[in-house]
């Protein structure tokens, strides 16, 4: 097997050294390493490979928006080396035989580690538990379970769900979104949406959920992840249940981080996303969150969609956007740049606590020897003009088009393998 | 003016123009030239995808006026009940040389996204774009003011304005509010809570839960249709109790300054907002407002397709 040698490269916030990468791990790490192979890490940093808890593959059911194999491109490319692939397919994942298809179709992909997230109910229907034992014991050994794109809005359901995944380590990652406050709900409900006509998603109806459910998973004493908050108020209610002891993990999105709901101004649906983007305040209180730990993890909530999904007018779009190619600069521009965090913190925020929440081996582990090298390259001098055309996810629909931002994925190891060299995809 | 899109894309200026062309067509219009040819050979298409025959006929009367060529393109038993985007639609209107696209959608921003997303190059009315903006209802309705109450000149500074009902579901309200403002008027809002839009206190208005404390010292009202299905989304209990605390009945209408007046944008719910009385009282002008509404879409069109120098 080829060996890899990375020169003068930063280990997070380190002094520049060489990473030598053979069988698939770190072999050494030092000054005036030899490889068959060498990459120029002058000026970069190295990280622990990217962990995605919260990712749509969309395949099996829309490949005219994503395959694995396509998804699993782009994560290389984002610098991902592991993603959790979201059950809300067509079948949904919610049996033993469509979590091993999606699993074994990730392994045939072969860029990333694809961890299938089960659903929580039947049919994602929100009235009968899914056999969530028969997929946890499937070769695909699902740990992460969501209705993600809907809420499980039921409180009994939830109390089970929360409960019977206990027996096999599981934990239940939330989409919280209470249905009849969001009943036809297109943005955020603030003065804007009163403005521009459209239906308020008010924050509420998210943080009445993720109280409800601290509240639950602190009586059983089970473990609870939380999707994708965007509110300050939700910051606020994770900080409370965690100075409680209670069980918690939440997520953030890029977008949540980097947009506010300005952007729907210009009715491009291309902003359309659930949950809304949020007000300046709410962007604000979710990177304080994500500085200080509260939030615990980057999850990019990538959510491809065909063109004719976007290109029409608001109300009849998709909600979602791309994310996996973009996370990584958009995280450097709204936390490093900003003085929010430094390298440690993003590899913890995007690797080793997603990793540790969704139970993935091999994945999320420290720069040192020994380790399975599943690294990322990132060159913080650069910067790139987005372009939707040049997207390697099947789908186009992200919201940074027309945007530069820093940074730039020069290569990413999966396993002791470049997916990545120079920018590009290795495969 | 390549689009009107929102009653906020008109400055106080284009506004007074549109209201002065209006008057200037609406006389020639009355000494009885029959039709004007300033948009002779030019396309207006109506697109409609909501039932609105009043807001269309309005449309088409002011642009066959003009002797523009109108193509009604209507939701109902068209490709669109086929499942045609808008997109498509948009293509084979550029297809076929519109000049200019009056659109009538059920979704908030259709205007906007038919102007700015490179579908079509000619300019784009907004007709009424979901719960979002009437600009045209918002012309008619300040022209029809400046007729009454100022002697069909200048602006509208000084007036009261009390706007009563459905503000959240309302795009006439949301017209309203911004034009009047930019014309110098002075806008109360009235509706239960439930139909105020979330942050509407940011907003450039009064704003009530009171109907009675808001009827001495208006010098108009305006009363905004209230859909009875509203009451099966816990909006307001029952339509008899909307309309005995948020209903413009002859008592009050009876409060008012002697020369206020009093419009609905229509169709009215005669009995539930407004009874039916007070709907055809010697104060109601809603009927003027129909009349009104054609001249001052003749004169968005003209202005928007026949160039900026006045009527001749």
């Amino acid at each position: 097997m080829t060996s890899y040698v990375i020169k003068d490269v930063c280990i997070l916030d380190g002094k520049p050294t060489d990473i030598l990468i053979r069988d698939g791990v770190i072999a050494e790490i030092g000054a005036g390493l030899k490889g068959d192979e060498v990459i120029d890490g002058s000026g970069c940093i190295a990280l622990p490979g990217l962990v995605d808890l919260h990712t749509h593959l969309r395949e099996p059911g829309r490949e005219d928006a994503e395959t694995i194999l396509s998804g699993s491109r782009a994560a290389a490319k984002g610098g991902f080396t592991a993603v959790h692939a979201m059950a809300n397919t067509y079948p949904v994942a919610d049996t033993a035989g469509v979590v091993e298809q999606v699993w074994r179709l990730g392994q045939e992909a072969g860029l990333v580690d694809v961890r299938p997230v089960g659903a929580v109910t039947m049919g994602l229907e929100g009235s009968a538990l899914a056999e969530l034992g028969a997929m946890a014991d499937s070769a695909a050994a699902v740990r992460v379970f969501s209705d993600d794109g809907k809420c499980v809005h039921d409180a009994l359901l939830m109390r089970r769900a929360l409960e019977y995944v206990k027996a096999f380590d599981g934990v239940v990652a939330q989409h919280a979104q209470e249905p009849r406050l969001t009943q036809d709900a297109q943005m955020n409900e603030g003065v804007l949406s009163g403005k521009l006509g459209l239906a308020g998603w008010p924050a509420v109806a998210e943080e009445a959920i993720i109280a409800r459910d601290v509240l639950l998973a602190h009586h059983v004493g089970s473990r609870l992840h939380i999707c994708h908050l965007s509110t300050a108020g939700s910051v606020e209610i994770i900080r409370w249940a965690k100075s409680r002891g209670i069980n918690v993990t939440a997520e953030v999105t890029p977008h949540h981080l980097y947009f506010t709901d300005e952007v729907v101004e210009s009715y491009d649906p291309v902003y359309k996303v659930n949950p809304p983007l949020r007000t300046a305040a709410d962007v604000a209180a979710v990177r304080a969150g994500l500085a200080d730990g509260t939030i615990n993890i980057v999850a990019t909530d990538h959510a491809p969609h065909p063109s004719e999904a976007k290109d029409c007018e608001w109300t009849a779009a998709a909600f979602g956007m791309t994310g996996l190619e973009s996370a990584l600069s958009v995280v450097y521009e709204t936390m490093v740049v900003t003085g929010l965090m430094n390298w440690a913190a993003v590899a913890d925020r995007m690797s080793v606590a997603p990793a540790i929440i969704g139970r993935v081996n091999d994945q999320g582990q420290p720069i040192a020897v020994g380790a399975p090298a599943n690294l990322v390259i990132f060159d913080p001098r650069a910067s790139e003009l987005v372009e939707a055309r040049k997207t390697v996810s099947a789908s186009r629909n992200t919201p940074y088009a027309g945007r530069t931002l820093p940074g730039k994925v020069v290569a990413t190891f999966f396993r002791g393998k470049p997916t990545v060299r120079n920018g590009e995809l290795n495969a | 003016m390549k689009h009107l899109l929102s009653a906020a894309d008109l400055s106080r200026d284009a506004a007074l123009q549109i209201l002065d062309t209006a008057k200037q067509l609406s006389l020639a219009t009355e000494q009885g030239v029959g039709k004007l040819p300033p948009l002779r050979g030019r396309t207006v298409v109506n697109l409609f995808y909501e039932d609105s025959t009043r807001t269309r006929i309005s449309f088409e009367a002011a642009a066959k006026r003009l002797s523009a060529d109108v193509i009604n393109f209507s939701a109902v038993g068209s490709s669109v009940s086929k499942g045609e985007s808008l997109k498509d639609t948009a293509l084979t209107l550029e297809a076929m040389g519109a000049d200019a696209v009056v659109i009538r959608h059920n979704s908030s921003g259709a205007p906007h996204r038919l102007a700015n997303a490179g579908w079509i190059s000619g300019g784009v009315v907004n007709a009424g774009d979901g719960t979002h903006e009437h600009p045209t209802q918002a012309l008619l309705d300040a022209y029809t003011l400046r007729d009454h109450l100022r002697g069909g000149q200048g602006d509208l500074t000084g007036l009261r304005v009390t706007i009563v009902g459905d503000v959240l579901h309302s795009r006439v309200a949301r017209s309203n509010v911004l034009l009047l403002n930019t014309l110098g008027a002075k806008v109360c809002l009235v509706a239960p809570p439930t139909l105020l839009p979330y942050g509407v206190q940011d907003w450039d208005c009064e704003v009530s839960y009171d109907l009675d404390a808001c009827l001495e010292g208006a010098d108009a009202v305006m009363m905004l249709r209230v859909q009875r299905e509203r009451m099966n989304a816990a909006y307001f209990p029952t339509s008899h109790e909307y309309s005995n605390r948020y209903g413009l009945n002859v008592t009050r209408m009876n409060r008012l300054s002697p020369d206020a007046v009093i419009m609905h944008p229509g169709p009215m719910n005669r009995g539930m907002e407004i009874s039916a009385d007070v709907a055809d009282s010697n104060r109601s002008v809603i009927v003027e407002q129909v009349a009104n509404g054609v001249s001052v879409r003749m004169a968005v069109l003209y202005l928007m397709l026949g160039g900026s120098e006045s009527v001749k």
